[in-house]
């Protein structure tokens, strides 16, 4: 029945290893729980953007983040892996736990962090000075030098999981700016696959695709959640509801409604998650 | 709460459209009820063929609210309540149709029976149908309304119609048995498949009200408790 799909939870396949410390987890190794956001608030100088937002987010699935704009979808994301106090004046309360772990505890490193929650920008950005090859090897090369050996194999593994290999395998010396739009993007989704993230979040991917690059990326996606996390925020509610088996939405900061993504779209529980997605907000 | 319209006016105005196109269709059909019913009882065949012509215009209005869903689906992606809406306009027609084409068998009988004497008086038949006629006209309110509990009475009175149903039958097969003869039998049967025409009515009814609830709650209450396969 449409309304009434129950689908459980898969369990998460034990985790690599926490890279935020470089050693394995005890405890949480088969947790299905990837985030445990809780009573998490964020600020931008005196103004609020999240309020005291509580969610769990289920390992190997796709969570859409949907909402106006400003509701702090974004920054949302942004303080899963820390990015948020990159800001000046940005600052937070609350706790996210990743796996069990506090990704806010002195202990972790947030740059090791950032490589096992990775991150796809709007925008697609590879570095303008660097080929395609160097672009998917620039995280790996933040943490570790690699043999060239070892260093092609992880282009090549990354760049096929980002399906984008076939298209780019004889022109890997070239400058990755070169590409289209969404074979950028998808170089993109590869530089941080190649550091072997438990965890990508996107931020609004296929705003700046056409739709057969909008279709690419969708599929990848696809292809790419029994095997990650995926937090995805995206204006484009058919988008959340094609790509996403959970679906978030928030609303000037609070989080409003949470569940599965058909039954979310299908039949909604509150009246402004409703009204949000039919199209009657002001 | 306050209701809230669509941020797209012209978006609301197609799904307003749709809406008052599918209360135009009920209404065409309530009165195809309204109107055989009234053709058996005075034994009018001009009447009853009269009715069977405003068919047409129900079939008609079920190819155009197809047509409206469709477009609607491909350009606006309806989501929650918009979407049920659709999805319940698409099998709201197919049952108004049918009920519809079943208004049409009746007539089709009365012109047949219009021309023989009559075999008894039944009043279960006009009682019959308005029930049905009182079916159809709560469930497109409980539509317009949004209002699951009408719906759901709406459901409660099928058991009522059934009732009648296997009465009626059996009052007119005595009547049948009494009147001994070729003709006699003949008539029963007819009038027999007027009562099984106003009954499937009925069904057609309900499944609209189990569609309503649908609309309105979310939850699909078709086949409650009715769906375990074990031992099939």
């Amino acid at each position: 029945m449409l309304t009434e799909r129950v689908r459980s939870v898969t369990p998460a396949p034990p985790h690599r290893g926490s890279a935020i410390r470089d050693v394995p987890l005890p405890d949480t190794a088969h947790d299905p729980v990837t985030f445990s956001v809780q009573r998490l608030s964020a600020w931008f100088g005196q103004q609020q953007v999240l309020r005291d937002v509580s969610i769990e987010i289920p390992g190997r699935q796709v969570t859409a983040i949907i909402g106006p704009s400003g509701c702090g979808k974004s920054t949302f994301i942004r303080c899963l892996n820390r990015m948020h106090e990159l800001v000046p004046a940005a600052r937070r309360s609350g706790r996210v736990l990743l796996e069990g772990e506090d990704i806010h505890a002195r202990t972790v490193d947030p740059v090791l962090l950032r490589r096992r929650v990775g991150m796809v920008f709007q925008k697609p950005n590879p570095f303008p000075t660097m080929s395609i090859r160097d672009n998917v090897l620039a995280g790996l090369r933040l943490t570790r030098q690699l043999r060239r050996s070892k260093a092609d194999a992880v282009v090549e593994r990354a760049l096929r999981q980002a399906a984008l290999w076939e298209e780019v395998s004889d022109r890997l010396a070239q400058p990755g700016i070169g590409l289209s739009g969404g074979q950028q993007q998808r170089l993109c989704i590869a530089r941080s696959l190649a550091v072997e993230p438990d965890v990508l979040l996107m931020d609004e991917p296929c705003s700046a695709l056409d739709p057969i690059a909008t279709a690419r990326i969708e599929d990848l996606i696809h292809a790419l959640r029994d095997e990650y996390t995926i937090v995805i925020v995206t204006h484009n509610m058919q988008q959340a509801a094609r790509v996403s088996q959970r679906t978030v939405f928030l609303l000037m900061g609070e989080l409003v409604e949470h569940g599965e993504t058909d039954q979310l779209f299908t039949a909604p529980r509150d009246r402004r998650t409703e009204d949000y997605i039919t199209g009657k907000f002001g | 709460m306050k209701a809230t319209r669509h941020t797209d006016r012209a978006y609301e105005s197609d799904l307003i459209q749709l809406r008052e196109r599918l209360l135009l269709m009920a209404g065409r059909v309530e009165d195809m009820i309204s109107r055989a019913i009234k053709a058996l009882e005075q034994r009018d065949a001009v009447l009853a063929r009269r009715t069977i012509i405003t068919d047409r215009r129900v079939n008609r209005d079920e190819m155009e609210i197809d047509e409206s869903c469709l477009i609607i689906l491909a350009k606006r992606q309806p989501m929650a309540s918009d979407l049920r809406f659709i999805a319940l306009a698409l099998k709201m027609v197919v049952d108004l149709e049918r009920i519809g084409d079943l208004a049409v068998n009746i007539c089709e009988r009365v012109v047949d029976l219009a021309e023989r004497p009559p075999l008894a008086p039944y009043p279960d038949i006009p009682q019959m149908a308005d029930l049905v006629r009182g079916m159809l006209r709560d469930a497109v309110d409980a539509f317009v309304d949004h209002d699951d509990a009408k719906a759901q009475s709406v459901i409660d009175r099928d058991d009522l119609v059934d009732q009648l149903y296997h009465h009626t039958f059996r009052e007119i097969l005595h009547a049948m048995v009494e009147a001994q003869g070729h003709s006699g039998v003949e008539r029963g049967i007819q009038l027999q498949s007027v009562c099984k025409y106003l009954e499937r009515m009925a069904d057609h009814i309900t499944n609209l009200a189990e569609q309503v609830i649908f609309m309105v709650q979310g939850k699909d209450i078709r086949h409650a408790g009715k769906l375990d396969v074990r031992g099939t």
